[in-house]
């Protein structure tokens, strides 16, 4: 008869310890019910239904329509030309501002944060409308442009992909300037000024030196936006006036007006799945950059 | 020139050399702030298309706005929308608050394991696009006739908001000493009073962050509302969004001015806040 | 004041994480009324102990018993036991006496009664007067006492400390060591106590409990630790020494071909060590009886206050690379004849302060 495995207690123990784990993991339950069954299973529910055709059967139909439709077409180029065109121009116009801000006395660069936060809590519907009433034709850009003989008729900046553009890139700002500001904010002077000790000059300095640390604010802030504009709705549903139309509004538009789920469902997990494809390469790169990068 | 001469940010670069870089900065950051505030004079124009800058003044379209229900331009409920919009963010506040802020206790306390596979669950909602969320939302609640719900916009908005209240809560006890709960609990007090009288006055600051931010994630949401509110609950947004859409509505100006107001006020609420406890 | 100390059974405490075997069957008893402190370096097991017996760590099994009540399946809050952290811990949205005050509030003790034991811990402490000031407003000693003030203010018979004074200065440090000696015993509480310090550990207590990778390594007084080390983990440890390895055989130790005389019997053969203490060494000029003589030269001599350190290399063929190092206390009778840096050596270690370890005692 070989020694009993009972320690003392240890069955007590291990129930006491069991107990303890599901109290804390009783707190995170209402949470989760609530996104179980608000988020997981209606998606899940999307997922099946984008495989169910118009006569009720499982096909993939809705699939293989999409991929011949012309239309369905323009509209997967839109939504990525708009989204790569955004995430652009929020990096050449983000990226100094945000280095500008890095670079200055706590104060200063807390009142400037203030001036980024603003437009970010403002609602989206008040800024979209603003630059609607900005770039219409008799808006106040068009009218100072005409007055200042810059141009001899106002042109069409709203209702088209411009208007999107700018409208967007002015929404999404906040989101590349916010992860970029935290990590350059972190970044060591020192690091600068051993490069200037050594003989560099101060462009060299920083592209040897603080930009390679900045890029993964940079990626992080540049992600952010991109996989934003491939969901956005509602800018381009205004600014674009219905000539340009993003993935959002198809699917939208595929409920509201045909009532074609299938068709909606199936374009909304290309959606979803394009979005999980680029986070999971992110975090790849993040950790590659984690592991090659900074020490 | 000596201003120009001067040294910036503690290195060997002078302002001189770096003039580009702040007249660039001060461009975009003009560009940021500026377009939202052009809707304040709009508000005051009394043309009744989109003119600026306005040629007459005139308070009309905040009467518009503030006597909706009786005759007036285009949508009539402004007031109704807006009331609605308060009670659903009031309510998200109560929802997602509490929600958010148990599920950090419980995440920081339990196995990293567990934690990375909650976690992705728990901002999924932040992940997924947000019109995705809506018609997933709109399909579930056609089902169980929930839609124009109060209870499903709350819901819904809820959704929206505690992944961001999970966020600010995390952060706030990650700076915590939990060792004070620990002493508490070696004193005598039970985990709950614990936490109750010794972690949570020190995550005030998040919590009440976490609060303010429910509130205008919900204030401010569109797309969810346009699927699951309309008829006697619609938002303050989901009217906005289709009257921008169909026609353009002046009144909308005065709204905007409104919202601006109270955004900004909620923000410097947070900041005087956040900088007293300091 | 006196109370009725309680007596701590630890007994078969076995702790795993994963692969980590933080405690293994550790079985321990402490008296009541006693000072003890486990002792060990970091992640020896100390702190996950005192955890286990503050109830924040559950053991994979074993007991654990406060006198005759078996405590290890109950809740913290309902272990009656006062406790002190290394960070102090204290509430900073309480002033001080509301901090010294909780304990007793927790209990539902009348405000006359919570008033008077928070006036009575804080003299205790000498921090009388001080109840209205803000926690922000104390220095580091200061809040140390208001920690200790609000663990003892509900005269609780088991006291738990977790390293409290490594957060001080030298100086503080050791007045405080005094100190909280002085409180022990006069409010007659078991403490356990938990310290990386071996001085301290030397200074404070009863006994002392070694522990190094989750085991328990020597159960001792002070004295008893100092001098007589189970192995060469705890005479490394402890103290200052040098360890030369030496060869057992039929219970005579040898050092190369000569022999060296020990204070105890040695039962296996094999390599071991001698622990040579460096106050220990004396200059011998002849061979006394029952003495160990080593001869060599005076490489470094290092003024340190109140004594000399004289790193000495010996003989090299008799011991290699080894150096010895010994300790002369400054002002002491050998004034002037305190030796320089090259001059040759004869240094003598008494049998009764040579004792041997096994030299693989120390399992990595």
């Amino acid at each position: 008869m070989s020694l009993s495995s009972e320690h003392i207690n240890e069955a007590s123990l291990r129930r006491l310890n069991r107990q303890e784990r599901y109290k804390l993991f009783g707190l995170t339950l209402p949470y989760l019910v609530l996104v179980t069954a608000l988020i997981i299973i209606p998606i899940g529910w999307l997922f099946y239904m984008s495989f169910i055709g118009r006569d009720g059967t499982l096909s993939l139909e809705n699939y293989t329509r999409m991929l011949d439709s012309k239309a369905y077409m323009r509209i997967f180029i839109t939504t990525f030309k708009i989204s790569i065109l955004t995430t652009l121009i929020c990096a050449m116009l983000g990226y100094p501002l945000t280095y500008f801000m890095s670079q200055l006395p706590k104060k200063w660069a807390g009142l400037c944060m203030i001036g980024v936060l603003i437009p970010f809590w403002t609602s989206l519907l008040v800024r979209t409308y603003a630059w609607l009433v900005l770039l219409q034709k008799k808006g106040i850009v068009n009218t100072i442009l005409v007055d200042l003989e810059l141009i001899s008729a106002p042109i069409k900046f709203v209702h088209n992909t411009s208007g999107t553009l700018i409208g967007m890139a002015h929404i999404m700002l906040p989101f590349l300037i916010l992860p970029l500001y935290a990590n350059m904010r972190t970044i060591d002077k020192d690091c600068v000024r051993a490069a200037a000790s050594l003989g560099a000059t101060p462009a060299r300095a920083f592209w040897t030196v603080f930009f390679p640390l900045s890029i993964p604010g940079l990626l992080a802030g540049l992600l952010i936006v991109f996989v934003l504009c491939l969901g956005f709705y509602v800018t381009p549903a205004i600014l674009g006036g219905g000539r340009v139309i993003m993935a959002a509004m198809k699917i939208s538009s595929n409920i509201e007006l045909y009532f074609s789920w299938g068709a909606a469902s199936a374009l909304g997990v290309v959606l979803l799945v394009s979005t999980l494809i680029i986070l999971f390469l992110a975090s790849k790169l993040v950790s590659m950059d984690q592991i090659s990068g900074k020490s | 020139m000596n201003f120009f001469n001067a040294h910036v940010s503690e290195t060997h670069i002078r302002l001189r050399d770096r003039l580009w870089l702040y007249i660039f900065s001060i461009i975009v950051l003009f560009l940021l702030i500026v377009p939202s505030l052009v809707v304040i004079p709009m508000s005051f124009s009394d043309s009744q298309y989109l003119e600026f800058p306005p040629k007459n003044w005139s308070l009309r379209w905040y009467e518009n706005y503030f006597s909706s229900g009786k005759v007036g331009m285009g949508f009539n409920d402004w007031l109704g929308a807006t009331w609605t919009s308060v009670k659903v963010a009031v309510l998200t506040i109560f929802v997602a608050t509490p929600l958010g802020t148990m599920a950090a206790y419980g995440l920081i306390n339990s196995s990293s394991k567990l934690r990375s596979v909650l976690f992705p669950v728990m901002i999924s909602p932040m992940i997924i696009p947000v019109i995705l969320v809506a018609i997933g939302l709109f399909y579930f609640y056609v089902k169980f006739r929930m839609v124009d719900s109060l209870l499903g916009l709350v819901l819904g908005h809820s959704l929206v908001a505690m992944p961001l209240v999970l966020i600010i809560v995390l952060a706030g006890l990650k700076n915590y000493d939990m060792n004070q709960e620990k002493v508490a609990r070696s004193l005598g007090a039970s985990r709950l009073r614990a936490f109750f009288e010794i972690t949570l006055p020190q995550i005030k600051f998040s919590i009440v962050s976490a609060c303010l931010i429910s509130f205008l994630t919900s204030f401010d949401e569109v797309i969810i509302s346009l699927f699951v509110a309309g008829g006697d609950n619609s938002t303050i947004t989901r009217a906005m969004f289709l009257a921008l859409r169909d026609q353009i509505d002046p009144t909308i100006a005065a709204i905007s001015t409104i919202l601006i107001i109270i955004s900004s006020g909620l923000l410097l609420l947070v900041q005087l806040f956040g900088t007293k406890k300091e | 004041m006196t109370l009725n100390a309680l007596n701590i059974s630890i007994k078969d405490i076995t702790k795993k994480y994963d692969d980590f075997h933080a405690l293994k069957d550790i079985n321990l008893e402490v008296t009541s009324g006693e000072f003890l402190t486990l002792l060990g370096p970091s992640g020896s097991g100390k702190t996950t102990l005192l955890m286990v017996l503050a109830g924040f760590t559950s053991p994979d099994y074993g007991s654990v018993k406060f006198g005759d009540e078996e405590v290890v399946l109950k809740p913290p809050h309902l272990r009656d036991i006062g406790m002190v952290f290394q960070n102090y811990a204290l509430f900073p949205h309480m002033n001080v006496e509301q901090n010294v005050g909780y304990p007793q509030k927790l209990r539902g003790v009348s405000t006359q009664l919570l008033k008077d034991t928070v006036n009575e811990a804080l003299a205790t402490v000498k921090l009388d007067g001080l109840g209205h000031r803000n926690v922000d407003e104390l220095s580091g000693g200061q809040k140390q006492r208001v920690a200790l003030a609000r663990a003892i203010v509900f005269k609780p018979k088991i006291l738990l400390m977790d390293e409290p004074l490594s957060a001080l200065d030298k100086k503080l440090r050791e007045e405080m060591q005094i100190e909280l000696r002085h409180l022990h015993d006069s409010l007659n509480m078991t403490t356990v106590y938990v310290t990386h310090d071996q001085k301290e550990a030397l200074t404070m207590s009863d006994r002392i409990a070694v522990i190094n990778h989750g085991s328990l390594m020597q159960l001792g007084t002070p004295n008893e630790i100092y001098n007589s080390p189970n192995n060469a983990f705890i005479a490394d440890f402890i103290g200052e020494s040098s360890l030369i390895p030496v060869s057992v055989k039929d219970n005579k130790a040898y050092l190369k071909k000569s022999e060296i005389f020990v204070n105890h019997s040695v039962e296996k053969n094999g390599d071991h060590l001698l622990v040579v203490r460096p106050e220990k060494l004396f200059i011998s000029e002849e061979k006394e009886k029952n003495t160990n003589l080593f001869f060599g030269y005076v490489s470094e001599s290092i003024f340190q206050g109140e004594s000399q350190l004289l790193v000495l290399r010996l003989d090299p063929e008799v011991f290699g690379e080894q150096s010895l190092q010994m300790r002369i206390a400054n002002g002491s009778d050998l004034k002037g004849k305190i030796p320089t840096v090259g001059d040759k050596i004869s240094i003598g270690l008494r049998m009764s302060d040579s004792f041997i370890v096994e030299k693989s005692d120390v399992s990595q």
